[in-house]
């Protein structure tokens, strides 16, 4: 009757979580090796696999973009192993034409989907929501468990396309048509493409699955005394994530599908007046448009982005505050921008499709949109660093990728007022400029906001410490390292330079930056080696790491400080704590912090 | 099923559902949010396509038929019955979810029935509809309709009128499978020993968005 309890509530609706504790204490029902690591419905170990899914995905979107560098940086030289590798993809150790597009196609797609999407909300908020609201697991731990699965299935689907004899999707990772559309037109929109479209599909539904779980859990599943406005930022930056995933990756379904009848069906959705010139054949598709693809794309290709940066905002801010000793400055200000960034990420889409003829009047106003979300990033922005100022730093690994994080956001943030504006668009668009402006703000930045929550809780995760010398390696050459890469870029960019190009030693423009371009494949090379090093340190240190020996290792307030140091199944082996606090009560009445879970004094100082 | 707020406990306070459901409701209300934005961005597709062109085919000429009668003079008269039966069922519906209130199996069983029977006669409709346009030479890149203008129309009418009704089709027979599962467990008595029918309220809240989707797809290919 319990489990019913679980799955289907109470009719009374008071989520009471004692009838979880007699089957979920920390020692439970006996676990085969099946249940507890494949088919876990634990949240905890859900949110290892697809953390770990996703280490894999980054390692392989990672070497993709070395492969590309070794062309960008020498290409007049051969490397020889690329063909003992790659056969006919790289025929006398230079990588062909369609290599290099289908490279910086899957390198895109694996890094924004499958790492900083997937890997990045999947592993944080399966791990840190059930924790920090004070519930034993999620809503439905078994759809839960179906979004990882969904998850996985894309994931092998879209690795399998990789092996195609045409090879994979090749035409960008925002697949426009008609290029995507017309398998005649080149190998990269033959078969991989449908792999491409049908693991986007499980992608979609994996995000469905995990959004809706994430969503009601927080609504409904809060501790009690655990108010909205009690909650840690982390929660609050999930929430609008997940919310904001809900509403737009429905809409690029909606675009795929409409895109697989394109490509199978004879429709003409996206088409009009085409002439292939491979096959020497004119098309006789009639009265669709390409540029509604755009638009159906970028409805969620814009929330996307936040999709990806908002979950690291709440990251940083989480380990912001506990490593400066001190309150997050100005939390009702985070969680007002969090909101206006989520509200304005859905209505700016367009500012990606300056350049396609859209009516200037159009493009006006999604300028003026795109410049008001600078408000509430500065607003972020200045929180963090007035919520630094004065502060204790402690500068763990997770500290310093957190004030990485802000240097990242700061840099590729401004450069996206230079982006967001129609008319210097026209100048920037599709130029390394924007290139530069993206991998800061929501590559590097992201991936900031990932090392620090990893750093951070892997102690909670494995009950173990990672090696924070490999930290310090791990953040200072990535630090110096992203900057080195990008920085230059917008230089070139600047200067004209266009991107998706294998080779530019054909124009006198471009030329100049031979030397440039060979710095930032090396620095890049460099960069992709350590972040080996971190793989390393983590699986290293999860089963060779140093023990975490108390309940609360870095003296934080929230919830999942307060579990066991390896919480079983149900996380608290006795009744779940009651909230009684904000999450940032650091250095009040001469305190150095006080946990949520501990009642207010009679003599203490009002607070939240 | 709906439960005051104790006094002195904050709706938003934590340890009970600030909206008074369970997470299951909550949880399909906001799949159900993902949904409309999905048959919205087809719905937008389609109404840009057609705005951007210059003519578009009568609807009142195109559905034009009906089964055994053929041609009647009254348009649209087959989708009228196919948007009643598509409504009846969720009148029927509406009655199931009321005897689950009552804890009336018998009740439940037998709306439930009515309901399946009226999604599957949706069905067969849109089926018959879909082969009829089919014999007339209609399909995926195939449109033997001329614009009302009577110049040569592009396949875009047919192309989406095919795609989006059969994306809601597919819809309506997904809610028709969960509603024969809903009736299997009503008869087996698992709502009556969980001491509740939230599941029908769910499958319920289904079947009306379905429905409500249809008001608004008719109103795009058949009216307008």
């Amino acid at each position: 009757m319990s489990s019913d309890t679980i799955l289907h509530g109470h009719s009374d609706v008071v989520t009471s979580h004692d009838v979880h504790l007699d089957e979920h204490g920390a020692h439970h029902h006996k676990e085969t090796f099946i249940t507890k690591y494949i088919f876990s419905q634990d949240h905890k170990m859900i949110s290892k696999q697809f953390l770990i899914t996703g280490m894999i995905w980054a390692i392989i979107g990672g070497l993709m973009s070395v492969i590309f560098r070794l062309q960008l940086g020498y290409p007049d030289t051969t490397f020889p192993i690329l063909e003992d590798i790659f056969g006919k993809w790289a025929p006398g150790g230079k990588i062909s034409p369609d290599f290099y597009y289908a490279l910086v196609t899957m390198h895109g797609t694996i890094m924004v989907f499958f790492v900083l999407t997937g890997g990045l909300s999947g592993t944080f908020a399966n791990f840190l929501v059930p924790l920090q609201i004070g519930a034993r697991d999620m809503a439905a731990p078994f759809l839960n468990m179906l979004s990882y699965w969904a998850f996985f299935t894309a994931s092998i689907i879209m690795i399998s396309s990789l092996f195609l004899t045409a090879g994979p999707a090749s035409g960008g990772w925002t697949v426009y048509p008609p290029l995507s559309a017309l398998g005649d037109a080149t190998d990269g929109s033959k078969a991989g493409m449908d792999f491409w479209i049908v693991a986007m599909v499980f992608f979609v539904v994996s995000s469905l699955l995990g959004g809706l779980n994430y969503i009601t859990t927080i609504l409904n599943m809060r501790t009690k005394g655990m108010s909205m406005v009690r909650m840690p930022l982390t929660i609050w930056a999930l929430l609008f994530t997940a919310i904001l995933g809900v509403l737009s990756f429905p809409v690029l379904l909606s675009g795929l599908i409409l895109l697989l009848f394109d490509r199978h069906a004879g429709t003409s959705f996206y088409l009009s007046d085409i002439f292939i010139a491979s096959t020497q054949k004119a098309l006789p598709n009639e009265g669709g448009s390409a540029i509604l693809f755009q638009h159906l794309f970028w409805f969620l290709g814009h929330p996307e982005v936040y999709i990806i940066i908002l979950p690291t905002m709440g990251l940083v801010s989480e380990v912001m505050a506990v490593n400066s000793r001190k309150p997050i400055f100005g939390y009702r200000a985070m969680v007002g921008s969090l909101f206006a960034i989520c509200i304005l990420s859905l209505l700016v889409w367009a500012h990606h499709m300056f350049v396609t003829g859209m009516n200037p009047f159009l493009g006006s106003v999604f300028t003026l949109l795109t410049l008001l979300i600078a408000v509430p990033s500065a607003i972020k922005v200045f929180n963090w660093l007035t919520t630094l100022w004065k502060g204790n730093l402690r500068f763990t690994p997770g500290m310093l990728f957190s004030i990485g994080f802000v240097s990242m956001f700061i840099s590729g943030g401004l450069t996206g007022i230079f982006l967001g504006n129609s008319t210097l668009d026209i100048h920037l668009h599709d130029t390394y400029f924007n290139i530069a402006h993206f991998h800061l703000v929501m590559g590097v930045a992201a991936f900031f906001g990932m090392f620090a929550g990893v750093y951070h809780w892997f102690p909670k995760m494995y009950g173990r410490y990672m090696n924070n010398t490999m930290g310090y390696i791990h953040f200072w050459v990535t630090m110096i390292g992203a900057y080195l890469i990008f920085w230059p870029m917008h230089y070139e960019g600047l200067a004209g330079m266009p991107r998706r190009y294998m080779d530019y030693s054909n124009w006198v423009s471009f030329r100049q930056f031979e030397d440039l371009n060979r710095f930032i494949s090396t620095v890049a090379i460099v960069v992709f080696a350590v972040q080996l090093m971190f793989v390393f340190n983590f699986f290293y240190s999860i089963f060779k790491g140093r023990r975490v020996t108390t309940q609360n290792p870095w003296g934080a307030t929230t919830l999942e400080w307060t579990t066991p140091i390896r919480p079983g199944h149900g996380n608290w082996v006795s009744e779940i704590p009651e909230v009684h606090r904000w999450a940032y009560d650091y250095g009040k009445d001469g305190r150095e912090f006080i946990s949520q879970a501990e009642p207010v004094g009679s003599n203490e100082s009002s607070g939240h | 099923m709906s439960q005051a707020v104790q006094a002195g406990q904050k709706l938003w306070g934590g340890g009970k559902s600030p909206y008074n459901v369970e997470y299951g409701k909550l949880m399909m209300w906001f799949f159900l949010m993902s949904d409309a934005f999905t048959f919205g961005a087809f719905l937008i597709s389609y109404g840009s396509i057609r705005f951007a062109s210059n003519s578009w085919p009568d609807p009142n000429h195109v559905f034009k038929t009906f089964p055994i009668v053929g041609e009647m003079r009254v348009p649209l008269a087959f989708v009228s019955l196919m948007t009643f039966i598509l409504i009846m069922s969720s009148v029927t519906m509406v009655l199931a979810v009321a005897a689950g209130h009552n804890n009336d199996r018998k009740g439940v069983m037998k709306w439930m029935v009515w309901t399946i029977l009226g999604g599957l006669a949706f069905l067969s409709c849109q089926a018959w509809e879909w082969t009829h346009l089919y014999a007339e030479g209609a399909w995926w890149g195939r449109n033997p309709f001329m614009n009302i203008d009577g110049t040569q129309s592009s396949t875009n009418f047919t192309n989406f009128f095919f795609t989006i009704t059969g994306f809601h089709g597919f819809h309506v027979f997904s809610g028709v499978i969960i509603n024969i599962i809903m009736l299997i467990m009503t008869w087996k008595g698992t709502f009556e020993r969980r001491g509740h029918y939230l599941m029908i309220e769910k499958a319920g809240l289904y079947w009306h968005f379905v429905d409500l989707v249809w008001v608004f797809v008719f109103t795009c290919f058949y009216l307008l």
